[in-house]
């Protein structure tokens, strides 16, 4: 399964201030394990909202409202998809993150939705799944 | 107790860190099957442990101490025995003395080696191909028995009697825990790669409503196989293989339609691709062919590639694929790639250049019961306005396809060419 691994903003990088020599050489780091054990699909760090915009919608009007946004901690600063087993690998991988800012910040964890997710199966899936079951453990025979 | 929550914590950490733990252990004892031991006692060690004291900040440190100190206790515990029996040589003692310190410094050391000689000890061609793919789902993958008994469908005790007699196989044939060098390094990294991709093939085989951990080896294989390219970077065709089944995966989603029925490749949605996946088979592919990779994964990579690049099926370079089947033809032959270069062929140059390629495989006994050879001839013959003799060549599929949509599909074909000047419907 793939999840979202979001870096939220923080004044300083809403500000666009650059992270340190020592972040960016531990999250070269911690990027290159993510790589070695077969984990990272993507990952992108996101200029400040300032250069950004966002399109609201309602109905079939819509306005574009130029950043920067206000609610900082909503914001998202940077991001990685990763391909793991379990929310709780996500979990445990990001916990070896180093801290993504100077002081608090905070990394968003949530699961990419997926073919396999989409609701319980119809009956036709389910016939199709049991015959498959049953084919599977007759030729087993 | 033990909440939930936990346990599933340290499943987590289990997955990420046992290869590596096992990887270390293999090297200083020689026997993966060891040093699975001591590894799981690690892991048993943690699940009493961690739920009263709470997962340690650095849960890998942890596990690969106690992983470390079953194997010392065992060592020396050896040394006891034969001291007891006053049958040891001095050069025997300095030996255990000496694999105490060198499981020290391995345990220090850069671990991608190790893990490396693993991925080779376990697809061993000692093993049956079932004895490499459950090994490797085992030691590498970090599943457990019973996840790969239910991807595989099999009873547990299988799989598990499956994996002890893998293990007991490397330890009597006295398997070295090494990368292999010289001569015998392709066909061993061939093994590594076959082992990958079937069980790449096995979860990509599932279809909607199947067992979620059957699609889960899709992922696993996909997984290792990134592990594998940055383990050996300098091999082409694992390059190759990598870009070959990020470009199949990507389609996972467009190959099968809403009532779970198959969506052949030029008729699926290509919005429904995966892109990122696409891009990540690409870039693949680019470092297997900078490497000039032109084997057989990186060649049948080239050909997915090649449907992956064109936005519409109709934009599709069918005269590149025709020529990249030529080299597949040329480096692995088949009558199977050959009937497929026929069909590339006749998209290219027109059904008459693609049908005369069929009709020299007429007599090969490989296709004898093969139901595309007939299906893809009739194709041929009715895109070239012989309803006739396509609609018997549909029958003739029609009574060797195994799979029932596929017969009803042909079926109809052949009915389709009994209306008069008609039967030119879609492609095979």
């Amino acid at each position: 399964m793939r999840f979202l691994v979001m870096v939220k903003a923080t004044k300083d990088s809403e500000a666009g201030v650059m992270p340190s020599e020592k972040l960016l050489a531990d999250m070269g780091k911690f990027n290159e394990e993510l790589v070695k054990a077969g984990v990272m699909l993507a990952a992108e760090g996101l200029q400040q909202s300032s250069k950004g915009a966002r399109v609201r919608f309602s109905g079939s009007q819509r306005t574009v409202v130029d950043g920067p946004f206000t609610e900082t901690k909503e914001l998202v600063a940077g991001f990685w998809l990763w391909q793991v087993k379990s929310k709780e690998e996500a979990i445990e991988w990001v916990k070896r993150c180093p801290n993504p800012h100077e002081g608090d910040s905070e990394i968003e964890i949530r699961q990419v939705l997926d073919i396999s997710d989409w609701g319980e199966l119809t009956p036709e899936l389910q016939k199709m799944k049991d015959r498959r079951e049953n084919f599977a453990k007759q030729s087993k025979k | 107790m033990a909440s939930p929550e936990s346990h599933r914590a340290i499943d987590a950490i289990w997955h990420i860190e046992s290869p590596r733990i096992i990887a270390a252990l293999a090297r200083v004892t020689g026997d993966v099957g060891l040093a699975e031991d001591f590894a799981q006692d690690a892991l048993v060690a943690a699940l009493e442990r961690w739920p009263e004291t709470g997962v340690p900040d650095n849960p890998a440190a942890w596990l690969m101490a106690a992983a470390k100190n079953r194997a010392i206790d065992h060592l020396r515990r050896g040394r006891r025995v034969e001291r007891a029996h006053g049958e040891i040589g001095r050069d025997l003692e300095a030996e255990r003395e000496r694999a105490v310190a060198d499981l020290d410094a391995a345990l220090d050391d850069d671990i991608g080696d190790d893990l490396l000689r693993l991925v080779f000890t376990s697809c061993h061609p000692v093993l049956s191909r079932e004895a490499r793919v459950a090994l490797t789902l085992r030691l590498l993958g970090g599943l457990t028995t019973a996840e790969i008994a239910r991807a595989y469908l099999v009873p547990e005790a299988t799989i598990a009697q499956r994996l002890v007699r893998a293990k007991r196989t490397l330890a009597d044939a006295r398997v070295p825990f090494e990368v292999p060098r010289g001569p015998d390094r392709d066909a061993r990294l061939s093994s590594v790669l076959e082992v990958l991709y079937l069980i790449f093939n096995e979860g990509y085989a599932a279809t909607a409503g199947d067992d979620w951990m059957r699609p889960q080896l899709c992922e696993e294989a996909l997984r290792l196989g990134r592990i594998l390219a940055t383990l050996a970077p300098s091999e082409r065709e694992v390059h190759g293989l990598v870009a070959l089944m990020e470009i199949q995966a990507s389609r996972t989603k467009a190959r099968i339609g809403p009532r779970g029925e198959p969506v052949l490749l030029l008729d699926q949605d290509r919005g429904r691709w995966d892109h990122l996946l696409i891009g990540r088979g690409l870039a693949a592919l680019a470092r297997a062919e900078a490497l000039g990779g032109r084997g057989p994964y990186a060649l049948p990579a080239a050909i997915a590639a090649c449907h992956a690049r064109a936005r519409t099926a109709g934009e599709t370079d069918w005269a590149r694929i025709a020529a990249l089947y030529g080299d597949l033809a040329g480096a692995a032959p088949s009558p199977v790639v050959e009937l497929n270069r026929a069909v590339a062929v006749a998209m290219a140059d027109g059904p008459a250049a693609g049908l005369a390629l069929v009709d020299a495989l007429a007599g090969e006994p490989a296709l004898a019961d093969y139901h595309l050879l007939p299906s893809v001839r009739g194709d041929l013959l009715a895109k070239l306005g012989r309803p006739d003799e396509a609609r018997e060549e549909f029958e003739r599929a029609a009574a060797l396809a195994a799979n029932r949509r596929e017969r009803e599909l042909l079926l109809a074909r052949a009915a389709a060419c009994r209306a008069p000047g008609r039967g030119a419907g879609q492609g095979p």
